[in-house]
């Protein structure tokens, strides 16, 4: 009891104390949170984006079978479906129609597909939002492409692709199969690649294997390696925003550093007061770790709220070209809140315990005085 | 608390080219509910004197008894636990903590002993009314007199009611009409049984009819008293 009411009068003290330099500490609290801040907006981002993208592509095949032509996909005939032959584990196989269609009008992508479950009339596509909002178009107006061969074809928007997995897509058309083929020229039945889906993830990697094995010209890509790539470029875009921040770090280190050890002949003076009338070198540490501990939880909460609230409920609008890729159709989504124990453990050690640590030290230094300094 | 000196040394830089024999073999008996004042020009080793009563340094050689304790040997934290219990300060510059109101640089000597807050703010409290200080409770203590700052610093000496209470030069930041004040106030302390113990070479301090014992110091040595 004693113990914890000693440490509030030490509280109490500190916090007037922090009160009496309010420029020089609010200056500090200000830039400490902005590291917080920046450090904590990359990574919550990024660890949403990452878990978003996992959620979306576990609906997604498990096996992707391309056919490579020197090397590079080419498209796959359609007995190739036969070929395969009997899979044991394997439950369904669809080929698959998608390419690419560049709009100059708004020098964007799009993706084009096929879908037949949406069951699509020849002239009906089904857009994206981020092309909807790109071309300023929206259900019952006409959309336009020129095909292949030149000729161009109009077709209308039956509606627009749900926001929910906007962060996919975005920048997708889906059109009957008839529709695609005669505008992309993609005749004679092949397809641009083929699904296999498989009941038990352990039996992968063997069907893989045994595909390799029949379709010799062919490579299937599994649903891990997918996962793992996406993971490995959000993981690469954290890294370079984690370098570009690194400057703003190494000058906060050193403004923490200075404000820590360069102890002002004032705050001396008081500490060989305080010693004089009666602390010991442990209440003056104490009171010192209580200083730091104040202005740094408080920044790395402060910080983190803020990065929460920028990335959950702002988009992340300063980091989302780095982060999300560089494009002219940006999907607009908004990441389910997502918030990772162990990542915080990481933000709060690397950046409360070293200000505490260093705030310590030259206190250290300056506490164990003699008292009678005040005197002399 | 009778408090005995017997052939105290204190030698500052020991054993350095620059060494400086500070207090040499001074020998005393401090004598309980009295003020006694240690007199002396600059340099004659009052302060450092009552900064080794006072806990606040040791002496190089000799014992230094506060009752039936030795003090001189004790180690830094018992020597701080005697000095919070046992003595109040009052120095030259008054030492106050400017930025903080009065009513917290009072308060400042007692939180490492963590008494009820209440019953702190009640002691403090009562002592700024005693020093006339009251109205000026919540006043940062930078917007003081010197005469006010002076008061503010008596009332922190007193603020864990120490037996002792030390003041170092306490007039020389005083005009006469304030070191007279000063010490109507010092008078009040040995009226309820404060032993005081003061360095000065101000005669308002060493004449004062308050003073029941002048020591005076020279060169480290006590020549008188």
């Amino acid at each position: 009891m004693e113990w914890i009411r000693r440490q509030r009068y030490l509280i109490d003290f500190i916090l007037s104390s922090l009160l009496r330099r309010k420029g020089k500490n609010f200056g500090l609290l200000l830039v400490y949170t902005l590291v917080v801040f920046m450090l904590a907006s990359v990574m919550l981002f990024t660890h949403a984006l990452k878990r978003e993208v996992g959620n979306v592509l576990q609906a997604s095949p498990e096996i992707i079978l391309q056919r490579t032509e020197a090397g590079r996909h080419a498209l796959i005939p359609a007995d190739y479906l036969e070929k395969i032959g009997r899979l044991r584990g394997v439950t369904g196989r669809k080929g698959r129609l998608w390419g690419y269609f560049y709009d100059a009008t708004v020098k964007a992508n799009y993706t084009l597909m096929v879908a037949d479950e949406r069951e699509l009339a020849d002239t009906e596509v089904i857009v994206g939002s981020a092309i909807a909002r790109a071309r300023g178009v929206g259900p019952g107006d006409y959309l336009t492409f020129r095909s292949h061969d030149g000729i161009a074809y109009s077709f209308m928007i039956r509606e627009l692709l749900d926001s929910d997995t906007e962060l996919f897509s975005a920048d997708l058309v889906l059109m009957s199969e008839r529709a695609f083929r005669v505008s992309q020229g993609v005749t004679g039945g092949g397809y641009t690649d083929i699904v296999l889906s498989v009941s038990n993830p352990r039996e992968l990697s063997k069907i893989a294997e045994k595909l390799t094995q029949r379709l010799p010209d062919t490579r299937p890509i599994l649903k891990q390696e997918i996962l793992r790539t996406y993971d490995a470029i959000f993981s690469w875009r954290q890294g370079i925003l984690f370098v570009l921040l690194a400057g703003a770090i190494m000058a906060f280190v050193i403004f923490a550093w200075d404000k820590a050890s360069g102890l002002s002949a004032e705050e001396k003076r008081e500490i060989g007061i305080l010693k004089a009338i009666g602390w010991e070198t442990g209440d003056v540490l104490q009171m010192k770790f209580w200083e730091g501990a104040i202005l740094s939880v408080t920044a790395f909460f402060t910080g983190y709220l803020l990065a929460y609230l920028h990335v959950f409920y702002a988009s992340a609008s300063l980091f989302e070209p780095v982060l999300k890729g560089w494009a002219v159709l940006y999907p607009a989504f908004r990441l389910a809140p997502v918030v990772d124990g162990l990542q915080i453990a990481t933000l709060f050690f690397f950046t409360v315990f070293p200000y505490v640590v260093a705030t310590i030290i030259p206190i250290w230094q300056a506490s164990v005085t003699d008292p009678d300094a005040v005197m002399r | 608390m009778r408090i005995s000196l017997q052939d105290v040394h204190k030698v500052f830089n020991q054993g350095r080219p620059n060494a400086y024999p500070a207090i040499r073999g001074v020998t005393l008996t401090i004598e309980p509910n009295q003020v006694t004042c240690l007199k002396g020009a600059s340099g004659s080793g009052k302060s450092t004197l009552l900064s080794m009563i006072g806990c606040l340094s040791r002496p190089t050689s000799g014992r230094i008894h506060l009752g039936e304790r030795m003090l001189s040997s004790l180690p830094e934290r018992f020597l701080t636990d005697i000095r919070r219990h046992t003595f109040g300060f009052i120095f030259q510059q008054f030492n106050l903590i400017s930025g903080l109101t009065v009513l917290e640089n009072v308060l400042l000597p007692a939180y490492p002993l963590a008494p009820d807050f209440k019953q702190l703010k009640k002691s403090a409290n009562a002592l700024l009314e005693r020093f006339g200080l009251q109205h000026k409770a919540q006043s940062p203590v930078q917007w003081l007199s010197g005469g006010e700052a002076q008061r503010v610093a008596i009332c922190r000496a007193l603020i864990n009611d120490p037996q002792i209470l030390i003041a170092d030069e306490p007039t020389a930041n005083l005009d006469t009409r304030l070191s007279h004040a000063f010490m109507g106030q010092i008078r009040q302390l040995r009226e309820i049984g404060k032993t005081v113990l003061i360095t000065s070479h101000d005669p308002v301090v060493f004449e004062s009819p308050v003073v029941d014992r002048v020591i005076e110091l020279c060169d480290g040595q006590v020549v008188e008293g």
